[in-house]
């Protein structure tokens, strides 16, 4: 990836103010307020997979697998699609407290997440379902944490997948601390394909005017962390569209920090592998970090509870669903003959057998133990803790104690 | 033994630590050629080299929160916040991030991170230098906060505090930086655990309950108070999450009154839980209520009015003789 020309794009002129002679601020392409459509991601997109299912060539990135591997980016997301249908009803029956959908951003997160080697270390923010999906998180991990079981409940080391961090932004600066610490541990430009390390974050249009997220930025360009920021532009914080959050195309937020950024078609999953592919790799060479902006957008709400009529035309939903991520690779392996309908009959059965899974062991998740968490909170526990540990495991007790005495009166 | 002041233990302390784990590292502003503001940070990165003392970005929630990824990833940071005023644009990392990992993760994560932050005023500066907000740290569960109020303290204290597999919120009394006294550096083990409290002055008619800047205070109080023939107890408490208040409570029993002296503000500090706690402990063994003397419910006044908003020996002395008209 090379570092963005200068702006080529529009000059939208703001008038003069007291004590300022001009400031002019520049939009580019189809983007931005002045213009009033965040429906396209201008001439800038990165696209090898038209929404037709039709294969494009871009002259700095190529998909270099085979469809075999297609095939498995569409089984993956598929099957994420699935969990999050089957999350969504759960939390509508009552059995999770809330949901955070994926829909319409599973191609930005599997074709981003393949992407990854297992070295490398992945930060989410809490909709990465697709990419917990990609480092085998169980999906009843993901219903535990939503169902208040736990907070999560996997161990990051073992599958280099950092926990769900909730406040927006606040993972990009653990993502650049542990790209750090792989430069510090020499895992960065020995040209060995099992050593180098880059780190992932995830974030969101939202978390884009974070300080931290900046903060970020500054730290990763200062240092050369090898950490590539993975951007999944959804058009939508809850329900503040995306030029309320900047001026100008996210991807472009980086030229400032000193990295190059570019804007990938989210919902097209070999643009996204390709591109972050080509990022990691940059970054685990010692080329520093970099900014993916995958722009694509959330077809559904921000979480169960919110209610996106209140903000939001029906027909930019339609529109976006003509992009639908999954159809244009179902179109692309139909037309060409890649899959018979074998295939599809044995993916839906697949994911039948899955969301049943989840379904159930959801249903079956066994109530979490307050009194466990006492010993969770310190390495080295603390007498005062131990002792309200003691205290509320005897008040608990009382109880059961007090009901056995009734059984037996 | 050898003479240091208490910036000079610390040094000496993170050296030491450094010497002995090559994970320890010092990240923080201006800590590296300058040595830190207060020079606590001395000649670190001349031996250690510029990837263990860290230069950072003008960036609080940066510090913490790369220091928090650098944990996840085997190292054990040092970050200095370079004045209490400056901690809170870190407050969400510190708070969100860095105290709940380990419980989150259900105890497969943990972050050995020590935040030392010089506190307290007394020394002159403009506004943001010279508060003490060890409560809003203390109240938080999955942080452990630790004071130290003289240099042997400080040099051992640091090291405690490095080798703590919880993160540590390390307040140094910046006003006594530059009191001088004896460091045995000789032993091979810390003389004292992290997580105890220790009375610095045994006394009959009442204890002074203290900690940082304010044990030099208390002393000095005690120690003019003996010459009405008042015999005042004095506890260095060390360590503000957790207490440890087993020989406090012992005292206590012995004397029946109680001062607690701390410079932050009065309402919601660490005075506040502190009397509760001696209340319910030692309620028959009371003679008076618990006093409190600490600063006023006031932002930190300009530099010229600080005498008057902290806490001295004669205000100390005030609340001897109310306690002891009980």
């Amino acid at each position: 990836m090379s570092p963005d020309a200068p702006s080529s794009g529009p000059v939208a002129a703001i008038p003069p103010t007291d004590g300022l002679k001009e400031c002019t601020v520049t939009t580019e392409g189809t983007f931005g307020p002045a213009q009033g459509s965040a429906q396209e991601g201008g001439p800038e997109l990165v696209q090898l997979l038209t929404p037709e299912g039709e294969r494009r060539e871009h002259p700095d990135y190529t998909f270099d697998l085979d469809d075999e591997a297609i095939r498995g980016f569409y089984r993956d997301m598929v099957l994420t699609r699935r969990i999050d249908s089957e999350a969504t009803a759960l939390q509508r029956q009552g059995e999770l407290g809330i949901w955070a959908s994926l829909l319409g951003q599973e191609a930005a997160q599997i074709g981003s997440a393949r992407a990854t080697r297992a070295q490398d270390f992945i930060f989410p923010s809490y909709r990465e379902h697709g990419v917990a999906w990609c480092r085998d998180i169980d999906p009843l991990a993901l219903t535990s944490m939503f169902r208040g079981v736990d907070h999560g409940a996997w161990d990051p080391g073992a599958v280099n997948f950092h926990l769900y961090t909730i406040v927006i932004g606040a993972q990009t600066l653990h993502a650049t601390g542990y790209a750090m610490g792989i430069q510090k541990d020499g895992c960065v430009g020995t040209g060995d394909p099992d050593r180098d390390t880059a780190v992932m974050v995830y974030f969101g249009d939202g978390a884009s005017a974070q300080g931290d997220v900046n903060e970020a930025f500054i730290w990763s360009s200062v240092f050369n962390a090898p950490v590539v920021f993975f951007l999944q532009n959804n058009q939508w914080a809850i329900s503040a569209p995306s030029e309320k959050q900047s001026r100008i195309p996210l991807y472009r937020r980086s030229s400032g920090f000193g990295f190059p950024g570019v804007r990938v078609d989210g919902n097209d999953v070999l643009a996204c592998y390709a591109v972050t592919k080509a990022a990691l790799q940059q970054a685990r060479e010692g080329g520093g970090p970099s900014l993916v902006e995958a722009f694509t957008y959330r077809m559904g709400a921000h979480t169960t509870t919110d209610d996106p009529t209140r903000y939001r035309l029906q027909a930019e939903l339609e529109h976006w669903k003509h992009k639908d991520p999954l159809a244009r690779v179902k179109a692309y392996l139909t037309r060409n003959g890649l899959v018979d309908a074998d295939f599809f009959a044995e993916l839906e059965r697949e994911a039948d057998e899955l969301a049943e899974r989840v379904r159930s062991g959801t249903r079956a998740m066994p109530e979490p133990n307050l009194a466990e968490l006492f010993d969770l909170v310190y390495a080295e526990g603390t007498p005062e803790l131990q002792e309200q540990q003691r205290w509320y495991t005897e008040y608990h007790a009382s109880f059961h104690d007090a009901a056995s005495a009734e059984v037996a009166r | 033994m050898t003479q240091l002041t208490l910036a000079k233990a610390l040094n000496a302390g993170m050296r030491r630590a450094m010497e002995g784990n090559p994970k320890v590292i010092v990240m923080g502003e201006d800590v590296g050629k300058l040595g830190g503001v207060f020079r606590v940070t001395d000649g670190l990165q001349k031996d250690f080299g510029e990837a263990r003392v860290i230069d950072t970005p003008l960036a609080e929630s940066g510090i913490i929160g790369t220091a928090v990824g650098l944990a996840m990833r085997g190292y054990r940071p040092v970050c200095e916040i370079q004045f209490d005023g400056f901690v809170y644009p870190a407050y969400d990392q510190i708070v969100s991030q860095v105290a709940k990992m380990r419980v989150r993760s259900r105890g497969k994560v943990t972050l050995p991170v020590v935040i030392r932050i010089p506190y307290g005023g007394g020394i002159g500066a403009v506004e943001h230098h010279s508060e003490s907000p060890e409560a809003y740290f203390a109240h938080t569960a999955g942080l452990k906060v630790v004071t130290c109020g003289n240099p042997s303290d400080a040099y051992w204290m640091i090291q405690q505090a490095i080798a703590s597999d919880d993160p540590v919120i390390f307040f140094e009394p910046k006003r006594r930086y530059h009191d001088k006294a004896e460091v045995n550096t000789e032993l091979s083990a810390p003389p004292v655990p992290l997580h105890a409290s220790q009375i610095v002055r045994d006394g009959t008619d009442a204890t002074l309950l203290c900690y940082g800047p304010m044990v030099k205070t208390c002393l000095a109080a005690a120690e003019a108070a003996e010459q009405d023939g008042q015999h005042l107890a004095v506890v260095d408490l060390r360590t503000l999450s957790p207490f440890d208040l087993g020989p406090v409570y012992e005292l206590v029993r012995r004397t029946g009154r109680v001062i607690v002296v701390h410079e932050a503000p009065i309402t919601g500090g660490l005075g506040a839980e502190l009397a509760a706690r001696i209340t319910q402990e030692c309620f028959f063994s009371l003679e008076a209520p618990v006093l409190r003397v600490g600063g006023f419910d006031l932002p930190y006044p300009p530099a010229r009015a600080e005498e008057e908003y902290l806490p001295d020996l004669d205000r100390v002395l005030d609340a001897v003789d109310r306690v002891l008209a009980y």
